[in-house]
């Protein structure tokens, strides 16, 4: 093993991307231990003198309208479960039924999803509202869990990685000693995806617990709103006649929000980096 | 309501439904549950004690307090209030449901600049055959004058916003500015205090569609006219020339606080005193109350700063409506609502909880005049509101396409706020960008 190099350049040029990432981190913790009024009478990167609201804040947040912020978590866990967990569930099927079996049509398959990886899902919005409202699913919460269900991106990251990380051997060997198509998938092949698995299951937990623009169109009804939706509700509070700005519940939801997302990539991460180093050297 | 700054993304959302919406209403639905005729004051207690299940979207915050009172005085109705966004993003979600043909709701609430799109669309029910005609003398003359489109009426008033000029006076008191009764005072009063304070500044504005039109409409200007399908917009109007001018050296001497409104620092700006003044509607003492806080006891309100020395002009800003959408399943039950909330019992109740009324009985009555905002030192600052909405200039109209109008302004007059372009310029922009778009849905604009 070679010794490292230090370059004082690269060092200088990491720390500044890592304060650039980090500070609206910062800004976020740090305005959350601030009340209403604190936020606008102090300093945005420092505490506010002598008033940490932080608890209260939570407090406040958990509670605010009839805790409906809770509902809304509720809501954001049904979607990433049912929506990024079965999203994962379908592109490693799929992506390993099209790396794995040679079959008429599959070249076809690849270029449908080499295009549909270049559609933003945006554009697509306005089209599946239309079609969903006719199928009468508007407003309910299969309009957001259905359309997270695809993605073109996970199915092609699952392929190349099916392709890449079991060897054909295998699944011969297992086809030999008898086992079904179906145990050998889940016994055999399952085990060697779980990076990839992960990866795509990250992937797709992020985008769905960010989703906004799909859930903004497809429901009406606070009840059903994902966490996104919801605090964008409560920040136009502040923008309507006799409305009350609720900036510092705002914050705190923020902040409780991407807490979780955290969690799952720190939870995570061991998996996903073993995945990254997938194939790197040669067996 | 005040004008919003939306992004970018729901403001081409916007555009694309009302593309939908308007080719949507070519489909010649008559689904009218068979009501067409005119319908009586009878019909509509009828349908009152028949009972049923109303969807209201509204995103006003009194009207919780209207549905609870209304359900218990109609205890067979029950009343779905959602909010399903703010302004625009109601007018969205509004017409992708229209578009689509399902989830429309019963009652909306839809802003006066929105109406006349909503209207010619025949989004919204016409209310001339539930004789709301008669309720002419209810309303003040601004608001009741834009519920109207063509020969319809097409909501009914919930409240208004005559401008009044809120200005901080301890601000003003420490650097001696007095209170500015013309727009011309107002530039002295702005470059003093620049001056004075190189951190404080008269107002902030960065380009708002509503604000811009209102201090048009002020002046006197009437840069749309609108026969049908006729449309003219020519903003070198002498009204629009008079704001043009002012505005203008305004924001070539940098005078004005480059904060977009309602963010939260704009709430900060008015809290800490670096934004001294808002021209603006009489709906504002709420926002004041519960969203800047620590403002209280040193805001004024005054009369609107005039365009002519010793005028007694006036304009609205923002205020809202609630229509019936066309597709409402029970219209006469959802006009039983309208009529509680905007001149039953729902009025006062609103007027309770902070809301500014658009009913002749409220606005002239002794307990609201009377009523001393505690944030404005013990003022009596309904005074001045009930003498701007009686000075309102008459003869206002919007676009029947505002919303999308509304939606490219800071596309085009925007610049003249943060680039050399010329608020002149860009309102050229802004009329030639209009008219372009109300040309496409077929509309002949001059």
């Amino acid at each position: 093993m070679t010794r490292r190099r230090r370059s004082p350049v690269l060092t200088a040029l990491t720390g500044i991307v890592l304060i650039y990432s980090l500070i609206p981190l910062a800004w976020l913790v740090i305005n959350a231990t601030k009340t209403q009024d604190g936020l606008f009478t102090s300093f945005g990167l420092w505490f506010d003198d002598g008033r940490f609201a932080l608890w209260e804040n939570i407090r406040l947040t958990l509670t605010y309208d009839d805790g409906i912020f809770l509902r809304w978590l509720g809501n954001t866990v049904l979607y990433v479960v049912a929506g990024a967990g079965g999203a994962t569930f379908l592109a490693v099927l799929a992506g390993y039924g099209l790396a794995k079996f040679d079959f008429p049509g599959r070249r076809a398959v690849f270029v449908t999803v080499i295009g549909a990886v270049a559609v933003p899902g945006t554009a697509l919005a306005v089209p599946t509202f239309l079609m969903f409202s006719r199928l009468g699913l508007t407003n309910t919460p299969w309009s957001v869990i259905i359309p997270s269900l695809i993605t073109p991106f996970g199915l092609y990251l699952m392929w190349t990685f099916a392709a890449e990380a079991i060897p054909d051997e295998i699944i011969e060997a297992a086809r030999v000693d008898g086992a079904s198509e179906a145990r050998t998938f889940f016994t055999i092949c399952v085990p060697m995806l779980a990076p990839g698995i992960v990866t795509v299951l990250l992937f797709s937990m992020v985008a769905t617990w960010n989703n906004y623009f799909l859930p903004l169109i497809m429901l009406k009804d606070p009840d059903w709103y994902p966490l996104t939706v919801g605090l964008n509700a409560w920040n136009g509070q502040a923008t309507t006649a006799g409305g009350t700005a609720v900036f510092h519940l705002v914050i705190t939801g923020s902040l409780l929000t991407i807490l979780p997302l955290l969690a799952a990539f720190l939870l995570l991460q061991r998996y996903w980096q073993s995945g990254l180093a997938a194939g790197s050297v040669k067996q | 309501m005040p004008t919003l700054t939306r992004r970018r993304l729901i403001a081409a959302a916007a555009a694309a439904a009302t593309v939908l919406a308007l080719s949507a209403c070519g489909d010649d639905d008559k689904a009218d549950g068979g009501t067409s005729g005119a319908v009586s004051d009878a019909d509509v207690q009828a349908a009152l004690e028949k009972g049923g299940t109303l969807t209201v979207w509204a995103w006003e915050p009194t009207l919780k307090q209207v549905v609870e009172k209304f359900q218990q005085a109609n205890p067979k109705v029950k009343i779905n209030l959602v909010n399903a966004g703010t302004g625009n993003d109601q007018y969205t979600a509004l017409q992708n449901a229209i578009a689509a043909g399902s989830g429309v709701p019963d009652v909306a609430q839809l802003e006066y600049y929105a109406l006349p799109q909503f209207a010619l669309a025949k989004s919204v029910t016409d209310l001339g055959r539930f004789s709301a005609g008669s309720l002419k003398d209810t309303f003040t003359p601004g608001p009741w004058t834009s519920v109207h489109s063509g020969d319809g009426i097409f909501g009914l008033p919930m409240d208004s916003g005559p401008m009044a000029l809120f200005y901080n006076k301890e601000v003003f008191d420490k650097h001696g500015i007095a209170v500015p009764a013309t727009w011309a005072e107002y530039l002295d009063a702005a470059r003093k205090l620049h001056r004075a304070d190189p951190k404080a500044y008269i107002t902030s504005d960065t380009g708002d569609a509503g604000f811009t039109t209102s201090m048009i409409w002020q002046a006197g200007g009437k840069p749309y006219k609108v026969d049908g399908t006729n449309v003219t917009i020519d903003f070198s109007d002498p009204g629009a020339t008079e704001f043009v001018n002012v505005w203008q050296t305004l924001i070539s001497e940098k005078l004005l606080a480059p904060i977009a409104g309602w963010s939260d620092q704009w709430f900060q700006g008015i809290s800490n005193g670096s934004i001294a003044t808002l021209p603006t509607g009489a709906w504002m003492p709420a926002n004041f109350t519960s969203s800047a806080p620590s403002g209280a006891g040193k805001w004024r309100v005054a009369p609107l700063p005039q365009w002519q020395a010793g005028a007694k002009a006036s304009a609205e800003n923002g205020g809202s409506s609630l229509a019936i959408p066309e597709k409402a399943a029970d219209k006469t039950l959802a006009y039983a609502f309208l009529k509680y909330a905007a001149v039953g019992d729902g009025v006062q109740i609103r007027v309770d909880n902070g809301a500014f009324p658009a009913t002749t009985a409220q606005l002239t009555s002794p307990a609201f005049l009377g009523d001393e905002f505690e944030y404005f030192g013990g003022q009596k600052a309904n005074e001045i509101f009930a003498q701007s909405a009686q000075a309102v200039v008459p003869g206002w109209t919007y676009l029947p396409f505002q919303v999308y109008a509304n939606s490219v302004f800071n596309d085009t007059v925007g610049k003249a706020y943060v680039s050399p372009t010329t608020l002149a310029d860009g309102l050229k922009a802004w009329q030639d960008q209009s008219a372009k778009y109300g040309t496409e849905q077929g509309f002949t604009v001059k």
